[in-house]
């Protein structure tokens, strides 16, 4: 997938240009006004602004070239599900399906498939008035799909839900991710959706692209605002590798070290992804004795960044030679300073907490 | 005798309402999402008649109507003098006269939805006329509902126009509010009492079953 746009919308200049795989969840991730949705419109065909757009060797705008929307081969779920108020549920999922399936498109998303998939059987000849917000963007996403889409777009599908809803709705699309093969390019604010769901980062801000890449690389740069807010962290995938069921702990395999956690995460065997908080990541010289954390792993640090004048994050990797996956730790300069840290040095990374992301992941 | 106006009134005002839902959605249409900057003076010269005095549109239909104007050229192909004084010139009038009352709720229900259903129908692979006709149209029904009934009655009602352009001619230009002046100058109460009765039962029960329709289809809309 690979696109540049490029022009004005009143006093709001966009010039973005960014490639992203043919397969996964691409997000594009920024804050409120940074040009996201104008991008995915873009994308869409919705708006139109000079520039490029290919999915794999298919060029949908090029120069004076304009697919117009309805010819591109897309799913689309807006921000609010936008279903048509005059038919039924079922109406509105079949709706792109009589378009393309009954034009000789072929069927790789069928009905029943989706049905079950967003778990709204029951609903099927209820009228979307009658639904909740939750119910409502199922739906709607649920009909985008049923368009056989070769590029699914989603703008900021969660962001018109309340907490409830949205925890309602992510299992559902953790589970697309899963069963489906479409592509789908993803608009959020929201840093925690985006770490459970995307594999690629496009980090947009003022209407610029200022890095691209998979989700995990960018997490992991000192220098990236998203390394800048409260909640910085990165999402690792696991393995269960065993279990202590004598105190409840489960053991998980990451690149270059070793979990616990609390909980019971599954068989051996078993994909899982976790979430390392910045904070919760403290950096020592000595493998602490005595010391309540149970996980401690060799590591190198790789890099750091001032943040202010009170905190440096550090990048650093696990394992003694320092090739393993990657944290954040986030520490005072104080102790920075007093413990003479730099890059390269070889510390032990003391994690605090573990959140688990989600139950099933493939292992990237 | 009394049944004659009666028909004839109808006649016009069925026909006049077909013409303006035929006209008047391509117009409203067009009134509801061009962005040209003289479009609110295209919807001005359609609203006129609802300030202009009937016999003010009247005149001018007379003289566009009439035998020196396009309209005696346009009689002329079939061999008649002029329009005026005419079952079709009354229509032309009629059409004229009652199109605010027919585009203006067909625009209000056009512009109600907004742009948003149209951009999913179109990310669904309906072409333009694909979503106009399945999702526009469907969505507009109240205002198009709106605009027939009061497109008909407006007509039905209509007597200042009537008077200008299509005179006092049984069975051709005699309609409903013209024959009731004609009774009443004659002194025939009876029909006069019989013919304004009736106008004012149907303008009671058409305004009702509007009020009642609006009510029902906008819950559905909601």
């Amino acid at each position: 997938m690979e696109a540049r746009f490029r022009g004005r919308l009143g006093a709001f200049a966009i010039d973005v240009a960014f490639e992203a795989p043919g397969r996964g969840v691409t997000a594009l991730f920024g804050p409120s006004g940074c040009g996201k949705t104008t991008v995915l419109r873009c994308v869409a065909g919705l708006q139109r602004l000079d520039g490029r757009f290919a999915l794999g060797g298919d060029v949908w705008q090029d120069g004076g070239r304009f697919r117009p929307v309805h010819k591109r081969p897309i799913g689309y779920v807006f921000q609010e599900a936008n279903l048509f108020a005059h038919m039924s549920v079922r109406a509105n999922l079949l709706y792109g399906h009589r378009r393309t399936v009954g034009r000789g498109v072929p069927e790789t998303i069928r009905e029943g498939e989706v049905v079950e998939l967003l778990g709204i059987g029951r609903l099927l000849d209820r009228s979307p008035q009658n639904l909740s917000g939750g119910e409502r963007q199922r739906v709607a996403i649920g009909r985008a799909l049923l368009a056989q889409p070769r590029l699914l777009l989603m703008d900021e599908p969660l962001a018109a839900l309340d907490r409830f809803s949205k925890d309602e709705i992510l299992p559902y699309l953790e589970r697309l991710h899963e069963v489906l093969s479409v592509p789908v390019l993803y608009v959020s604010h929201d840093i925690a959706e985006v770490e459970r769901l995307a594999d690629h980062l496009v980090l947009l801000r003022d209407g610029r692209v200022v890095a691209s890449g998979p989700v995990q690389e960018l997490q992991a740069d000192p220098a990236l605002p998203i390394a800048r807010m409260p909640e910085a962290g990165v999402t690792l995938p696991a393995v269960v590798q065993g279990h202590e069921p004598a105190y409840g702990l489960t053991t998980l395999d990451l690149a270059g070290g070793r979990l616990q956690v609390p909980g019971d995460l599954g068989p051996v065997g078993a994909g899982r992804r976790v979430r390392i908080a910045a904070t919760d990541v403290s950096l020592a010289r000595q493998p602490s004795a005595g010391s309540t954390i149970l996980n401690v792993m060799p590591a190198r640090i790789v890099a750091a960044e001032p943040q202010d004048a009170v905190q440096v994050m550090a990048v650093v990797a696990l394992g003694e030679d320092g090739q393993g996956a990657r944290m954040l730790a986030r520490v005072t300069r104080k102790s920075w300073e007093m413990l003479g840290l730099a890059p390269g040095q070889p510390v032990f990374a003391q994690v605090k907490g573990v959140a688990l992301v989600s139950k099933e992941v493939a292992g990237d | 005798m009394i049944w004659q106006p009666i028909l004839l009134t109808l006649q016009l005002a069925a026909l006049t309402t077909v013409i303006l839902l035929l006209l008047g959605t391509p117009l409203a249409w067009w009134l509801a999402r061009s962005q040209a900057w003289w479009k609110e003076a295209v919807a001005t010269v359609v609203a006129l008649p609802l300030v202009l005095p009937p016999t003010v549109l009247g005149f001018y239909l007379l003289m566009l109507l009439g035998p020196d104007g396009p309209g005696g050229w346009l009689a002329s192909l079939w061999g008649a003098r002029s329009l005026a004084f005419t079952f079709e010139g009354l229509l032309i009038g009629s059409v004229l006269f009652s199109m605010p009352f027919v585009v203006q709720p067909i625009r209000n229900a056009f512009e109600a939805f907004g742009d948003r259903p149209l951009e999913a129908a179109a990310t669904l692979r309906a072409s333009p006329l694909d979503s106009f006709l399945t999702v526009a149209l469907p969505l507009a029904r109240s205002g198009f509902l709106t605009g027939a009934v009061l497109g008909f009655a407006h007509t039905v009602g209509e007597f200042g126009v009537v008077l200008m352009i299509g005179g006092n001619i049984p069975g051709k230009t005699r309609v409903l509010s013209v024959a009731i002046l004609d009774y009443v100058e004659t002194l025939q109460w009876t029909e006069a009492h019989l013919l304004s009765a009736g106008m004012l039962v149907f303008s009671f029960i058409v305004i009702l079953t509007m009020m009642t329709l609006e009510k029902r289809v906008g819950r559905v809309k909601r």
